[in-house]
């Protein structure tokens, strides 16, 4: 089992035109083969794109995701439009009632975020990101710009807000043995479509998820809230052993302009702040981001 | 701690900086310019830049009360201290009751030093001065608008408690504090208008200006795209009116692509040079006071790599995301940036590849050595995409590269390399 995405799901690529598109769609299809099922370019339909590996020739495109969907039941959606056309790019697919959009462009105006999320929350679509690297599930299907090659399958749900920590989880976790169910990268954006919270939810709802992993970074209250959710689960029974990490113990606060910034500076959403909430919920927060994996070992032994 | 300040307290990371330095601050009184072109009522006033020009600039104001405002990219100016005079001087923000008290304030500010407590020990010069009209003050009140990260909307707080220092409030009298999001499909309705009134107090005329005045600053945050508008304080005046007497703002960097008028309000003398260098190349770099210089792909590991730094008993030199899709170019001026930083004595390079190639960032190290040449301790990590091409790229240059097989190896390399350089 896994969470989101299997073997079975089928993606469209908005953007995949693009060199970024591209490559990474390369890099899917080449991963066990995830089902992309064809492209999406306004002024491109009807066109082919031809992928650059073998046996892997070539994916219709079509001028709307509407019509995508339609011709391919597609059931998720990946994102690479460049910034000013992604929001935009995620409203279509809403509209187009894709279940699930995962959108991986790094510097939407906020703005523009705080759209989308009005718009997410009248339909029934669930966004992953934005500015993140997307999904995986070993062996099944990989969404996104994750590095197909550190995974392996196994037991361990790997939840992140930042990418690159997220590859760190995923390789500490293979290299300890253990592997992983799925690895989803929330994104670091402010305004987004999945939170901590959702994730662990369907971890631990899922039984092949065994154990779990959560990393976070300082500001906002995101691993605070997923840590009052984890408590309040484990009341109810429901509690899996994990292993955490929080990014920017050592940040200096930032230049602020005003005081609204030196109040949260001043106050909460710092990294030790976190960490107590954290390990307050039963998860055992490491020091060191280069041991993840080991902490888990040690946790799971008990 | 109260509901509401954990409310208050989701609102904005401490560290915006740290994910890209995506804010763009400008000036109090061009701030004030942005929000009265909205109609916001703000005080009339004149920019200058040197005392020669402080009394033409008092002229064009009616008097008798003139407020002589120091124009830094940082808060706490009141009650800031300039370096150069002595510890009995008045602050950054005087007031004047002549022509002549103009001046004299004038001269003794500009080109001087003000430390706040933003500012940090070094402080910040003042190089613009903001001459503006007296407001005879009632009541000072505190509004400010930011984007509400939990609830993905534009939010309101507002408080009875203005001109002090809001961080005080939220900890002693979070009930004093109200939080208040709005539906970006709604905007702000007569409903909220009047929520915000009620917390601020607000009766006859002021109450009236409230009911305008709310919806027009969501407008300018929204229309400019605003990370940050802070009104502190907003006051009651005398006559019952309402007016910003201050107005900090500062802007989303992924969003100034729409705003070129707000481009040219930047203030480059206020910025650290090799941020400034950093961002011409799009990168996300922070200067910070350690000797090991970095070189990381994404925020979050960047901010790890510091951690882990500090974790083996060194300091980071600085904070650098080379971000998502580098190119060579981008990582070789990433490196110079590094490697300029008279501070560094040793560099760590630490790159996870997934949306970015290792072979990239291979050649783009292997560029900017060969070009300016490597005078300390290089470690480099490489792991995800491509990886195997980009050590192949490191093996094969001929550099001094110390390699490193995870990020616990590389952080304990440079970390020995640079304490035994010492």
């Amino acid at each position: 089992m896994s969470i989101l995405v299997n073997k079975d799901t089928k993606v469209i690529v908005q953007g995949l035109t693009g060199k970024t598109g591209t490559f990474h769609t390369e890099q899917a299809l080449a991963y066990n083969g995830t089902k992309m099922v064809a492209g999406v370019h306004p002024k491109k339909g009807g066109e082919t794109w031809t992928s650059g590996i073998e046996g892997y020739a070539e994916l219709p495109i079509y001028a709307t995701v509407g019509e995508a969907k339609e011709a391919t039941g597609a059931d998720a959606s990946v994102v690479y439009v460049p910034p000013v056309g992604a929001a935009a790019a995620i409203i279509e697919a809403i509209d187009a009632e894709i279940p699930f959009i995962v959108c991986i462009t790094e510097g939407i105006p906020v703005m523009d975020m705080v759209k989308v999320k009005a718009r997410l929350e009248k339909s029934n679509s669930r966004l992953l990101g934005p500015n993140c690297p997307g999904i995986l599930t070993p062996d099944e299907c990989k969404i996104g710009i994750m590095p197909g090659s550190i995974f392996k399958k196994g037991s361990v749900g790997v939840v992140s807000r930042s990418g690159t920590l997220t590859y760190e989880a995923v390789f500490q976790t293979t290299n300890a043995g253990l592997g992983q169910t799925t690895a989803v990268g929330i994104g670091g954006d402010p305004v987004k479509g999945t939170e901590f919270i959702d994730v662990l939810e369907m971890f631990l709802a899922d039984d092949a998820t065994e154990s779990i992993i959560m990393i976070g970074e300082i500001g906002g209250s995101a691993e605070e809230d997923a840590a009052q959710f984890l408590k309040d689960e484990a009341k109810k029974g429901r509690k899996k052993p994990m292993a955490g990490f929080i990014a920017g113990r050592t940040a200096p606060p930032g230049r602020t302009m005003g005081h609204a910034g030196a109040v949260i500076s001043g106050g909460k959403g710092g990294a030790e702040d976190k960490i107590a909430a954290m390990e307050e919920a039963g998860i055992r927060v490491s020091p060191s981001p280069a041991k993840l994996g080991e902490t888990l070992l040690e946790v799971l032994k008990g | 701690m109260g509901a509401v300040f954990a409310a208050l307290t989701r609102i904005e990371p401490p560290v915006s900086t740290f994910r890209g330095i995506k804010r763009m601050n400008i000036h109090e009184y061009q701030a004030k310019a942005v929000l009265k072109e909205y109609g916001a009522p703000v005080a009339e006033g004149v920019a200058i830049f040197s005392a020669d020009e402080a009394e033409a600039a008092a002229k064009k104001l009616p008097g008798p009360l003139w407020v002589v405002k120091s124009q830094i990219h940082a808060g706490g100016r009141g009650k800031g201290k300039f370096k150069e005079l002595g510890a009995d001087a008045k602050g950054g923000v005087r007031l004047a009751f002549s022509l002549e008290e103009v001046v004299t304030n004038a001269k003794e500010m500009l080109g001087n030093t003000l430390v706040t407590k933003q500012t940090g020990a070094a402080g910040k010069v003042v190089n613009r001065l903001y001459i503006e009209d007296g407001a005879d003050i009632e009541r000072e009140l505190y509004l400010s608008l930011l984007v509400d990260r939990t609830v993905g909307q534009v939010a309101f707080v507002a408080s009875t408690e203005g001109g002090v220092d809001i961080e005080t409030v939220a900890e002693e009298t979070p009930e004093k504090i109200l939080t208040l999001p709005i539906d970006p499909d709604a905007g702000v309705t007569e409903e909220a208008a009047s929520k915000l009134c009620d917390a601020l107090k607000l009766e006859g005329e002021a109450r009236a200006d409230g009911m305008k005045i709310f919806p027009v600053l969501y407008k300018a945050f929204v229309e400019k795209d605003m990370s940050l508008l802070e009104v502190n304080p907003l006051i009651v005046m005398k006559n019952g009116r309402l007016r910003l007497l201050d107005a900090k703002v500062s802007f989303d960097g992924n969003a100034l692509f729409r705003h070129p008028e707000i481009v040219e309000l930047r203030d480059v003398t206020e910025e650290d040079d090799k941020e400034i260098e950093a961002s011409k190349h799009d990168l996300a770099y922070v200067a910070l006071d350690g000797d090991i210089g970095c070189m990381v792909n994404g925020a979050g590991l960047a901010m790890a790599t510091m951690d882990i730094i500090k974790l083996y008993g060194a300091e980071p030199a600085n904070f650098l995301d080379v971000g998502g899709g580098a190119s060579k170019e981008k990582v070789t001026a990433a490196f110079k940036i590094i490697t300029a930083d008279p501070n560094v004595k040793g560099i760590l390079v630490n790159i996870f590849g997934g949306i970015m190639r290792c072979d990239v960032i291979a050649e783009g190290v292997v560029a900017a050595v060969k070009e300016v040449g490597l005078q300390v301790p290089l470690v480099v990590r490489l792991e995800g995409t491509n990886v195997q091409l980009g050590k192949d790229i490191i093996n094969n240059s001929g550099l001094n590269v110390i390699a490193a097989d995870d990020l616990d190896d590389a952080a304990q390399k440079i970390v020995a390399a640079v304490k035994g350089g010492n």
